[in-house]
């Protein structure tokens, strides 16, 4: 039996010291009643077999085509090195470090993400992680809502659809005032944001560079936003935030980002992480775990958790959040990818993406009908509109190899003919001649 | 050991890409940039060799015995990784199954949330399941999201979910965040009592959350009297699966009539835990539930073919980006396909095999305060041992020396000293044995030398850490 050391005759010993005859006696408090009325799974497998089956499961999915897919995920190149120490098994195959002394290494680690973070949010203070980038946010908005005690939050429309959904069904039962603010042709709108905030906001939130690939200065709104004490939240993309101004710059209170692009797979959706920071005001809200930095008896520097007085086993309902992990292993992903490329190699990966979907901006648009939608500076994702819609297009090229970029009439009613088009330092300046003349032939 | 920033030496090459031609200022403000990220510089070996020294501070379950009450550390196979790391699932971009027609280029991926949506359907005996929760507790909040919509839509008006006092945190936590006053109920003899239960069951109970066997490692013997009292008041029954290890093919919670149900996949179907995640928390509902149930669903056409459904008009909406931790729960898929019906079922007989035979042959040296038949975790305590002032947290520090991670300790808070074992299947005789002698030499040790224990660990590369330092400094960068 599979993973099972127990041989019929230790089965048969140990039974006997525990003092009954059999397995089956072990589980007599279960009542006939509750037995399975049913438990018809499949017959277990070899190792060999359940590999070649899934080998088979793998190839009915396309991953050869030329892609431009990104709104908010993206397909950064991973240094081998990354795969090599996450597996060794010391990181991957441990629990949650509640015997400190016998998790330095784990310990250490999300110290040390943790000022990689919060050096990259240029803010005080960051947490070991959470899910992913959209739970980063409803936390930050929950930690918005303790801190000020109000009720009405203020979201840029120009804020990742996914998150905004995401924030609406988490705060469905809350009781909270979600104000969307349109964006004004894919910038986000300033002008109207600062003109709505008032004595009852909790948080106001932007995204920079926000979903349209546009980049962005939110000093002054911030600033309106402090004059009001309310909280500025600001979602990030941390490989443009290389080098980008910061969020700590421009005075945002909570910093929050999906971590996928720096070190995991796309793999379908996850697991990503949720990168969050914040200021020292607000870092008893923070949800979620922190290691801090302490000594043993003889002097010695370690680490522990800390500030377990916030989380739910010591706090129960009165905690700041349920959250009980953290994405530990993928925090360490982009814990060691951002060591291995290091602030030169992060600024050339900013550097080379960004010159990319420059190029691919200037290619397209060169086709009749193509007109750049994104107004303003964009980073390594922007948008386009199209004479025609964007859905017949994705599905004509996906025909001819090529993932045109996403639709964003799938979010946003009246722009069905709009292409939000992603490069990474991956796409190359030959992929994105092919793309711009299918796309002169398909239109 | 000095951190990775310290180890920093400006100039020195990591894994760079090639140079971009032109400057970030030609494409950006110099307003709207910065000057430098503060990342290290350092080369490809430095951090190797960081990182390796770090992992080997570290005790992992294919290091040491981590016998972690109520966290299932059991092995984790290694070809699940592999089946992880398979370019066909590592490369699939998410947003792909949102184009139109796109369901053709992520069909694999679809049957392996259907499926396992399905084997978990099946393994829970519950009506249908969803993979979208990406770690227990957000399986919990999931599920009291859909408790929620339910009584939403019947209009009924219930504010209070119920937790017991043995409870695990996290349960009064995903209530409460969900929008829930939470009320809890005292365990007697260790389990839940119809008469205890009463006192706090009123009509604005919209749950009742439980494990089972719960945090003590106990089977709830009134489970049908009390099932029947909550459906009674129009209230849902929770399970909290982080037990599941100890019933697979004994019991299904749906037969046994609870309405949702979330797993712990690194737990029951050994996804690694990846030193505190990620996790994965699918959550099964009953029949009536299962319009609630996250956005979107995989479903299956005629011609065999899967599509994602986003049309849902009562669902709880989002809570995921998009399917879950896909790279989780397609180990756990592997795991169940490996293990079979017959496999699942040898796992939990010799999980419980093991605790029962460890909570005896514990019994002489180590108070046990509910030593009956256990499923497969039990609790011990180490108030035979205060006398010498040990405690829990000292057994768990001498243990690290003997190369064994601890039992959880003081969970549940209902138990004095409480020391939570929980061996799981993967163990064989010689680990029970040996981590047993050394739990009695400990024991020994108790009374004739406590100064050794107390001063326990002193093998590892710190000796005991200072908590209430750490709190008070709160240095949790390297900056401040």
């Amino acid at each position: 039996m599979p993973y099972v050391p127990h041989s019929p005759e230790e089965i048969r010993e140990m039974l006997e010291v525990i003092g009954v005859n059999s397995v089956d006696d072990l589980f007599a408090e279960i009542p006939t009643e509750l037995r399975p009325k049913s438990f018809d799974l499949p017959k277990g497998n070899s190792e060999m077999a359940v590999l070649e089956k899934m080998e088979k499961i793998a190839s009915r999915n396309t991953t050869n085509l030329t892609s431009f897919l990104g709104a908010g995920f993206y397909d950064h190149f991973i240094p081998t090195a990354v795969d090599a120490l996450i597996s060794r098994s010391e990181f991957y195959t441990a629990y949650t470090p509640y015997q400190p002394e016998a998790s330095q290494g784990t310990l250490q680690a999300i110290f040390e993400y943790q000022t990689a973070m919060a050096r990259l949010m240029d803010l005080p203070y960051a947490n070991a992680s959470v899910y992913d980038g959209g739970t980063a946010l409803y936390e930050a908005t929950l930690m918005a809502v303790r801190k000020t005690k109000r009720r009405k939050i203020i979201v840029s429309e120009a804020l990742n659809p996914i998150y905004r959904v995401m924030l609406d069904s988490y705060t469905t039962n809350l009781n909270l005032e979600l104000i969307t603010v349109p964006h004004n042709h894919g910038r986000t709108n300033i002008k109207s944001l600062t003109a709505i905030i008032d004595k009852d906001t909790a948080a106001v939130i932007v995204q920079n560079p926000n979903f349209f690939g546009s980049v962005n200065d939110f000093t002054d709104l911030f600033t309106t936003v402090h004059e009001h004490k309310a909280v500025a939240i600001m979602s990030t993309y941390p490989v443009l935030q290389s080098v980008l101004k910061t969020p700590g710059q421009m005075g945002a209170d909570i910093a929050v980002a999906e971590g996928q692009s720096v070190g995991q797979p796309l793999s379908f959706g996850g697991p990503y992480l949720g990168i969050m920071a914040c200021s020292k005001a607000l870092v008893r809200q923070m949800p979620g775990r922190m290691a801090g930095r302490t000594e043993d008896g003889e002097g010695k520097t370690g680490y522990v958790l800390t500030l377990q007085a916030r989380e739910q086993h010591i706090r129960r309902q009165k905690a700041t959040s349920n959250i009980c992990s953290n994405q530990a292993l993928c925090a360490l992903r982009t814990l060691i990818h951002l060591c291995l490329l290091g602030d030169e190699g992060m600024r050339r990966t900013a550097g080379l993406s960004i010159e990319r979907a420059h190029y691919a901006a200037d290619r397209l648009t060169s086709i009749d009908g193509v007109d750049l939608f994104t107004k303003g500076p964009f980073g390594n994702e922007f948008a386009v509109t199209l004479p025609v819609n964007a859905f017949e297009v994705i599905d004509k090229l996906t025909e001819r190899g090529i993932i045109p970029g996403f639709p964003l009439g799938r979010y946003y009613e009246g722009i069905e003919n709009g292409l939000l088009i992603a490069c990474t330092e991956k796409t190359t300046e030959e992929q994105i001649g092919i793309f711009a003349e299918i796309l002169r032939g398909a239109l | 050991m000095k951190t990775v920033f310290k180890k920093s030496v400006p100039g020195r090459e990591g894994v760079w890409p090639e140079k971009p031609k032109s400057k970030l200022e030609d494409f950006i403000p110099t307003d709207l940039l910065r000057e430098t990220s503060g990342m290290p510089s350092l080369s490809e070996l430095d951090v190797v060799r960081h990182f390796t020294k770090l992992s080997m501070k570290n005790f992992g379950v294919d290091s040491n015995f981590y016998p972690l009450g109520s966290c299932t550390m059991k092995y984790n196979p290694k070809f699940t990784e592999q089946v992880a790391a398979l370019p066909g699932f590592a490369r699939l971009h998410p947003v792909i199954s949102q184009l139109k027609g796109a369901g053709r280029h992520c069909q694999g991926a679809l049957e392996v949330i259907h499926e396992s949506e399905k084997m978990l359907s099946e393994l829970t005996g519950m009506a249908d399941f969803t993979m979208h929760p990406m770690a227990g507790a957000h399986g919990e909040l999931t599920g009291v999201m859909i408790i929620a919509a339910y009584h939403k839509d019947k209009g009924n008006k219930k504010n209070k979910i119920i937790c017991p006092d043995s409870a695990h945190g996290t349960n009064p936590a995903s209530a409460a965040i969900a929008g829930y006053d939470v009320v809890s109920v005292e365990s007697h003899d260790g389990i839940i009592t119809p008469e205890a239960l009463a006192e706090v069951l009123d009509d604005e109970v919209a749950a009742v959350m439980m494990t089972c066997p719960n945090t003590l490692g106990l089977f709830e013997n009134h489970l049908p009297e009390i099932v029947k009292m909550i459906h009674e008041k129009d209230a849902l029954l929770y399970y909290d699966g982080a037990n599941m290890n100890a019933i697979m093919g004994k019991m299904r919670v749906g037969d046994a009539g609870f309405d949702v149900v979330h797993l712990n996949l690194h737990k029951t179907l050994a996804t690694p835990h990846g030193g505190g995640g990620p996790g994965s928390g699918p959550v099964g509902v009953c029949e009536k539930l299962i319009p609630y149930l996250p956005i979107s669903r995989v479903k299956k056409l005629e011609d065999g073919q899967y599509y994602l459904d986003y049309d849902a008009p009562k669902s709880i909406g989002y809570v995921a980006p998009f399917y879950g931790n896909f790279g989780v729960y397609l180990k756990a898929y592997a795991y169940m396909l490996r293990l079979g019906r017959e496999g699942l079922i040898r796992a939990t007989e010799n999980a419980v095999l093991s605790a029962n035979y460890m909570r005896v042959r514990l019994e002489n040296d180590y108070e046990i305060p509910y030593n009956r038949i256990c499923m497969h975790e039990f609790v011990a305590s180490a108030v035979k041992q205060a006398k010498n002032g040990i405690r829990a947290l000292d057994v768990a520090k001498a243990l690290l020396d003997k190369g064994h991670h601890a039992p959880t300790i003081y969970f549940p808070l209902i138990v004095k000293e409480c020391m939570m074992f929980e061996p799981t299947e993967t163990e064989s005789k010689e680990t029970l044995d040996g981590f047993i002698d050394d739990m009695i030499e400990i024991a020994m040790l108790s009374d004739s030398d406590p100064d050794f224990i107390k001063n326990a660990p002193i093998t590892l590369s710190v000796s005991r850490l200072d908590e209430t330092k750490a709190a008070r400094d709160m240095v949790i960068t390297d900056d401040l």
